[in-house]
């Protein structure tokens, strides 16, 4: 009987082995069926590399003063020069400094402080989850650019405050974000098993349940730091957030309001780059989204 | 449905007594002895003038006690008076509120009635020249910022037509014609980025609606597809769509601070910024405190909205 059995296997043919895709030919096949995504992740690229060689690429001292004030853009001074005759397309290249790190300051708040009381609400549940969630609804009841500007203006308006406000009005959102696939993935039967051999919540939490689910959070990471870059934007606008002469995209529009009529390029100019920056991290958001959802693999 | 609605507003109660403690304690945060700020630039004051201010505000008190007293103030109606001018700070805040919510009003009804329309069409008519207009304004609205979006329309405004907005606001009840000419440019830089979010809603929404069974048994028995559109599809599409303006209701609030400022227009984001700018705290915590409150009510209203869309929502 089992002669015969292994007889007939012999006679079938193999099965095909497929061998599972390498990751960078996951990659490319999720960058080819997403080329937003994938200009999302070259602006982010260009936007790094901008930050990176600020000193190289900017052709002037970004505070530095000429006799010319307000000049028109020309061969010398590509985008113009602003009310005290500093070079604008240099103060925007050293602007994406400021952008980038506040992008990535106060996110790191939101996320750090966020992310920590969502994964402790969902895993906990009952009370704590209770108490966690209302006090992030209470948050959430101020809309978060005028929560932002008021803690601004009460601890007095500099780029550390702005960070520090930034950060706080998006913790909420990261709290949530991060709640939600926790009460799913705490219903496995591998976090049932870490616990009977006895492992402590602290090792649970942070060895079984936030492996699993980082993907919504590395979404949401992404897309507060498009936001992130507005609000810094919007608060140096409004003369909160970073203070001069230090080169922010937002002070410069603020400023450069003033003289519109006569110089448009002043104000024109930093608004590009505050979106395309907002752009670039919003199409990455969105193709990391659609290649990080494992029901799109 | 009642009971929902019940529940539902005794909810916002915890919440907005929630707000106001968050609101009241980060006033405590201020830099500073709020004695100076109360003197503010009259210069110094002698000890025993202190001690007076300190008892006559109450600052003497423990910080829960003083809670108490400024939120039974609050629900009475009385929201402390401006440190500027001394005028009483709800009076003015409800003044300002009527700007607030037209501004606000007018920007959601531009977005969502230029949205909607080119999103079912975007969906109902793939690859043709409405969705790729929609992929266009949903890429573009989400990042342009909208204050320099303002800015450039004032500019464009100014230098094609030599039109310039009027920096004193005409009242909709004297000049309604004036004021929808003031308020459109607001309106406009406000709706942009709202429509973008809604336009992709409204997309994605159909698309999974029409690909239900009930669209197809609509289809099936021979209903016009016009018909099948609007009254099967479009009517359970909203739903999301709806959820998704209210979402962005807080957004919209936070938006126009900056827009108001910038067009000068008096409402509750301007008197906001300007109590922030004059260090006026008495007016910043009922600014706050009267925003959030507005959006906590709006949701209300999307919540209300949702029972009413969705016969399949059986609160209780």
């Amino acid at each position: 009987m089992a002669d015969r059995a292994a007889a007939l296997a012999a006679d079938l043919p193999l099965p095909s082995v497929r061998t599972p895709p390498t990751p960078a030919a996951r990659w490319r096949r999720i960058a080819a069926k997403n080329p937003l995504g994938v200009l999302g992740t070259v602006l982010i690229a260009l936007l790094v590399a901008t930050a990176a060689l600020a000193g190289l690429l900017a052709p002037f001292d970004p505070v530095a003063q000429i006799a010319r004030r307000l000049t028109a853009p020309d061969g010398i001074y590509l985008l113009g020069t602003d009310e005290f005759g500093r070079d604008i397309l240099s103060r925007i290249i050293f602007g994406t400094r400021i952008s980038l790190y506040v992008g990535m300051v106060s996110v790191g708040i939101a996320l750090g402080i966020g992310g920590t009381l969502g994964l402790i609400a969902g895993y906990f549940g009952g009370w704590i989850d209770n108490i966690l969630m209302r006090l992030m609804d209470v948050m959430f009841s101020i809309p978060s650019l005028v929560l932002a500007i008021a803690i601004t203006g009460i601890l007095g308006p500099n780029l550390r405050n702005a960070m520090i406000a930034i950060g706080i009005v998006y913790t909420p959102t990261f709290a949530r974000v991060a709640r939600g696939p926790v009460l799913a993935v705490i219903q496995n039967e591998y976090i049932a098993a870490a616990r009977t051999v006895g492992a402590r919540d602290g090792r649970i939490i942070f060895r079984h349940v936030l492996p699993n689910v980082t993907a919504p959070i590395i979404v949401q990471t992404t897309l507060s730091l498009s936001t992130a870059i507005l609000a810094e934007a919007v608060l140096s606008f409004l003369g909160l957030g970073t203070q001069p002469p230090e080169p922010s995209w937002g002070t410069m529009l603020g400023t450069g309001r003033k003289f519109m009529e006569t110089a448009p390029w002043v104000a024109i100019f930093p608004g590009f780059a505050i979106m395309l920056a907002v752009l670039g991290f919003n199409l990455l958001g969105d193709g990391l989204r659609d290649a990080l959802d494992p029901r799109l693999k | 449905m009642t009971r929902y609605l019940i529940g539902r507003l005794f909810w916002c109660i915890p919440v907005m007594l929630g707000a106001s403690v968050l609101i009241f304690v980060l006033l405590r945060f201020l830099p500073g002895d709020v004695v100076d700020i109360i003197i503010g630039s009259e210069g110094s004051a002698t000890p025993e003038v202190r001690a007076t201010i300190r008892r006559l505000f109450g600052l003497d008190q423990p910080i829960y006690a003083q809670y108490l007293v400024w939120i039974g103030a609050v629900l009475r109606g009385d929201l402390g008076s401006s440190l500027r001018t001394s005028q009483p700070v709800g009076g003015l805040l409800l003044s300002r509120l009527p700007i607030t919510i037209e501004l606000a009003f007018l920007s959601v009804g531009i977005s969502v009635l230029l949205a909607v329309p080119l999103g079912v069409l975007a969906a109902v008519k793939r690859g043709g020249p409405a969705e790729l207009v929609s992929r266009l304004v949903g890429l573009v609205g989400l990042s342009l910022p909208n204050f320099w979006l303002a800015t450039m329309l004032i500019l464009i405004a100014s230098l094609g037509f030599g039109w310039l907005p009027s920096l004193i606001y005409v009242s909709p009840l004297s000049n309604p014609i004036e004021n929808l000419k003031q308020m459109l440019m607001p309106a406009v830089s406000l709706a942009l980025a709202l429509m973008a979010i809604v336009l992709r809603m409204t997309r994605s929404a159909m698309l999974e609606v029409l690909s239900q069974e009930y669209v197809k048994t609509a289809r099936a028995k021979g209903l016009a597809e016009r018909v099948v559109l609007m009254r099967h599809a479009l009517k359970n599409a909203m739903i999301p769509v709806i959820t998704v303006v209210g979402i962005q209701m807080g957004t919209l609030f936070g938006s126009t601070v900056v827009i108001e400022q910038i067009f000068g227009l008096p409402g509750m984001g301007w008197t906001f910024v300007n109590g922030i700018y004059q260090r006026d705290y008495p007016t910043v915590q009922g600014a706050v405190l009267m925003l959030a409150l507005t959006f906590v009510f709006v949701n209300l209203l999307v919540d209300m909205a949702y029972a009413y869309l969705d016969p399949r929502i059986r609160y209780g």
